[in-house]
C-alpha cells in the first residue's frame, strides 16, 4: 500500500524520485487523488513554505520540494482535469524589450509555480505585442514584468501602454520589479502592484488572485 | 603553472608581479593604487531622439568625474565604460560615446596632466538568443565590430563580463544544483573563455591596445546578491566564488593582460596565480549592489572602483563625480599607508582583512592567507574542470575548518548546507567527460547548445 506519509516527506525534502514513485503506486491502487493533494500535497507545500518563512529553508529547498509536487501533480494532472480542479492563479510573466537579465524573472516565476500558480515565462527581450498576445492566448490574471537596467525600465510603461491600445490591458494586473524598479516608478507608468523581492512578488500576486475569487 | 606570488608579505594592494602601462602614463600595479571610475545612465529610453541628450549626458559625466579627480590629485584615473546592451548591438552607439570619453580624457591630460586611460567594457549580448548562440549570429557579429573599433576611437584598453555558460548556472543557482554549476562553469564556461578571448586578444594585439580580462559577474555576482536576499546560502556563493577561478583564469593564459574587470571578486586569486593587477569594487559601490565584502575586497586590490552609479543629482554634485571623491580618498589612505613602510602597508591590508572576515563565507575566502592555499592548489591542476573541482573542494575545506575553529561566524543552515556541498564536491567525477555525459541528457540538456561550445552535439553522443 502507498505510504503516504513517506509522499509528504519526499514532497517536504525535494526527493522528486520518490514523491513519482509514491504517487504512481498511489493511484495505481485507486486512491483518491483529491485525497492525495489536499491531505498530503498541500500540507507538505505548507510546511515548505513555513520552513522558507521562517528561514529554515532556502530558496533551492523550495523550489526542489516544488519540483517533487510538480512531479507527482503531473501523473494526477488527468485526473484532476475531470474534478475541474484549478490552480491559485494564471500568470504571464517576462523581463522587457532590450533587456536580458533573466535571474530576478527566474526566481519569481519558480516561486509562483511553487505557490500554485499556473506560469508562461515568456523569456527575456519580450516586445509588448508577445505580452499582449499571451494575454489573449493564456488569459492570465497576472502580467509581471521585469527589469535590471534604468535604460529598460521605460519599456515597463511602453508595454503597459501598449497593452491598453491593444484593449487587453483591463483584465489584467499588471506586476513590475526587478533591482532599479521603486513603488513610485511603478505608480508612475500605471502598474498595478510592484515586488521588491521575490517573495513579495508572489505574496502581491496571490493577494491579487484572493482578492478577485472572492 | 606556478603561482605568481608565492609568498603571504608580497601578497599586497598596489603591487602586482606583472604591472601594465597603458593610456596616458597610466600605470596599474607599480605600488599605487588608482581609482576606477563606472557610471550609467539614469532611466531614460535609448534611441534615435534620445541620443543627442544621451551624448550630452556622457559628456557631462566625464567632464565632472575628471575634472574632480584633477582637483583631488589623484594620482592616476581608469574610466570603464560599460555599454548598455541597445550600444553593443549598435556598435556606432558605443563606439561614439567612447570617442567623447577619450577625448575628454585626452584634453584632461594635455590641460592639467591627469594620467588616466579608458577601459572599453561591451555587453556580452550572445544570451539575446535562448538558447545562447556563441560563436554566430547578429549578436556575436555586434560585438565583434565593438571589438574592432575601441583602438581607433580611443579606448586604452578591452574587457567584458562573459556569459558562456551563464545559460546553466542560473537555473543551477536557484536549485542549488552543485554539478549544474560546476558543469556551467567549468565546462561551458572555460570552452567559451578560450574562444572569445583568443578572439579578443587578437584584435587587441593587432590594434596595440591591452586586453584587461574578465569577470565571473554572471555566476559569483549572480550568487553574491542571491545570497545577500537570503535566497541562497552564503556558503553556496562562497564556493561559486572560489569555483570561479579557473574560468576567469583562462582570460589570461589565452593572453590578457589585466587589470581583471572590478566586478571580478575572484580577483585576488587571478593576482595570485597569473601576477596581473586587478580592480577590485567593495564599500565603494554600494552605489551598484550591496556586499558582505566591502573592505577584504580591498586588501589586495590595484585599482578600487565604484562598479557603477547612476547619472543622478545629490546634494553635493552629481552621483557619478560623488563617487569620484569616494574612491579618490579611498585610494589616497591606500597609498599614504605604503607610502610610510611595507609594514605599514601590510598592517592596513590586515585591518581591511579583519573587518569582514570572520562575519561572512564570502569574505572568509577572499583572505590573502586562504587564496594561496587554494590558488596553489588549484595551479597543480591543469584542466578548467579539475581545477574548478579542487577549487570547491578547498573553498568548502577552509570554510569547514573556520566554522569549526569558531573563527568564522556560520548558523546551523549554513552548516547544513557547507556539509552538504562538501558530499557533493567529493562526489564529483575524476575526469570530465563523465559531467559532460551525465549534462546532456539531464536537466540542464535542454538549456545550452552543445555545439555552441565546441562540444560534440547530444546527437552524436
Amino acid at each position: 500500500m502507498a505510504d503516504l506519509k513517506q509522499l509528504y516527506d519526499a514532497i517536504l525534502t525535494g526527493d522528486a524520485k520518490t514523491s513519482v514513485a509514491v504517487t504512481r503506486q498511489a493511484i495505481d491502487e485507486k486512491v483518491d487523488p483529491g485525497k492525495l493533494i489536499h491531505e498530503v500535497m498541500i500540507p507538505a507545500m505548507n510546511e515548505v513554505g513555513k520552513l522558507y518563512e521562517e528561514q529554515e529553508y532556502f530558496v533551492p529547498e523550495l523550489l526542489l520540494a516544488g519540483r517533487a509536487m510538480k512531479g507527482a501533480l503531473e501523473l494526477i494532472r488527468p485526473l484532476l482535469a475531470e474534478t475541474g480542479s484549478q490552480p491559485t492563479g494564471r500568470v504571464v510573466i517576462g523581463t522587457v524589450q532590450g533587456d536580458l537579465h533573466d535571474i530576478g524573472k527566474n526566481l519569481v516565476s519558480s516561486m509562483l509555480e511553487g505557490a500554485g500558480f499556473e506560469v508562461t515565462d515568456l523569456g527575456v527581450d519580450v516586445p509588448p505585442e508577445k505580452f499582449i498576445e499571451a494575454v489573449r492566448t493564456k488569459t492570465p490574471d497576472i502580467v509581471c514584468l521585469s527589469a535590471l537596467l534604468t535604460v529598460t525600465m521605460p519599456a515597463m510603461k511602453t508595454t503597459i501602454e501598449a497593452m491598453s491600445r491593444a484593449g487587453v490591458r483591463d483584465s489584467v494586473k499588471v506586476l513590475v520589479g526587478g533591482a532599479p524598479v521603486t513603488r513610485e516608478f511603478a505608480k508612475q507608468i500605471g502598474a498595478d502592484g510592484y515586488g521588491e523581492t521575490a517573495s513579495v512578488a508572489v505574496a502581491v500576486a496571490r493577494e491579487i488572485c484572493t482578492a478577485s475569487a472572492a | 603553472m606556478s603561482l605568481a606570488i608565492q609568498s603571504l608579505d608580497d601578497f599586497i594592494y598596489g603591487r602586482a608581479p606583472h604591472p601594465v602601462r597603458c593610456g596616458r602614463g597610466l600605470e596599474l600595479g607599480t605600488g599605487t593604487v588608482v581609482p576606477e571610475i563606472n557610471f550609467t545612465l539614469p532611466v531614460m529610453t535609448i534611441d534615435e531622439a534620445s541620443w543627442p541628450e544621451i551624448r550630452r549626458q556622457y559628456q557631462e559625466i566625464i567632464d565632472g568625474v575628471a575634472r574632480r579627480a584633477v582637483d583631488l590629485e589623484v594620482p592616476g584615473l581608469l574610466v570603464e565604460f560599460e555599454t548598455l546592451p541597445a550600444m553593443t548591438n549598435r556598435p556606432e552607439w558605443g563606439i561614439e560615446i567612447v570617442e567623447i570619453l577619450s577625448t575628454a580624457l585626452r584634453d584632461f591630460h594635455e590641460k592639467h596632466g591627469l594620467r588616466s586611460a579608458l577601459r572599453f567594457t561591451p555587453n556580452d549580448t550572445r544570451d539575446f538568443y535562448s538558447p545562447s548562440r556563441m560563436r554566430s549570429g547578429r549578436y556575436w557579429e555586434a560585438m565583434k565590430q565593438s571589438f574592432d573599433r575601441a583602438a581607433a576611437a580611443g579606448a586604452d584598453l578591452l574587457s567584458i563580463e562573459s556569459t558562456g555558460g551563464k545559460e546553466v548556472c542560473d537555473d543551477a543557482l536557484r536549485f542549488g544544483d552543485l554539478r549544474g554549476l560546476v558543469f556551467g562553469l567549468s565546462i561551458l564556461g572555460a570552452r567559451d573563455m578560450e574562444f572569445l578571448w583568443t578572439h579578443m586578444v587578437g584584435v587587441c594585439n593587432r590594434t596595440n591596445i591591452v586586453p584587461a580580462g574578465d569577470a565571473a559577474c554572471a555566476f559569483g555576482n549572480t550568487a553574491m546578491v542571491l545570497a545577500d536576499q537570503h535566497f541562497i546560502p552564503r556558503v553556496l556563493a562562497a564556493i561559486v566564488r572560489v569555483a570561479s577561478v579557473p574560468r576567469s583564469l583562462v582570460a589570461y593564459r589565452m593572453g590578457a593582460k589585466g587589470p581583471s574587470k572590478d566586478c571580478a571578486y575572484e580577483g585576488p586569486y587571478l593576482k595570485a596565480i597569473a601576477g596581473v593587477p586587478i580592480s577590485m569594487e567593495g564599500r565603494s559601490s554600494a552605489c551598484a549592489h550591496l556586499t558582505h565584502v566591502g573592505n577584504i575586497a580591498q586588501a589586495v586590490c590595484d585599482s578600487w572602483s565604484n562598479e557603477s552609479v547612476q547619472y543622478v543629482r545629490l546634494l553635493s554634485a552629481y552621483a557619478p563625480t560623488v563617487s569620484m571623491e569616494q574612491l579618490a580618498y579611498d585610494c589616497r589612505l591606500l597609498n599614504v599607508a605604503s607610502a610610510r613602510s611595507k609594514e605599514d602597508a601590510l598592517r592596513m591590508r590586515d585591518w581591511l582583512v579583519d573587518s569582514d572576515a570572520c562575519l561572512d563565507p564570502q569574505a572568509w575566502v577572499l583572505r590573502p592567507d586562504v587564496v594561496l592555499r587554494i590558488a596553489a592548489q588549484i595551479t597543480k591542476e591543469v584542466t578548467p574542470y579539475r581545477q574548478t573541482r579542487i577549487a570547491a573542494q578547498c573553498a568548502g575545506k577552509e570554510l569547514a575548518e573556520a566554522a569549526e575553529s569558531g573563527n568564522l561566524k556560520l548558523n546551523p543552515r549554513e552548516k547544513r548546507w557547507l556539509d552538504k556541498l562538501r558530499k557533493e564536491i567529493d562526489g564529483l567525477p575524476d575526469g570530465e567527460e563523465e559531467l559532460i555525459e551525465e549534462m546532456a541528457i539531464g536537466t540542464f540538456a535542454s538549456k545550452f547548445i552543445a555545439g555552441e561550445y565546441g562540444l560534440p552535439s547530444m546527437d552524436a553522443r
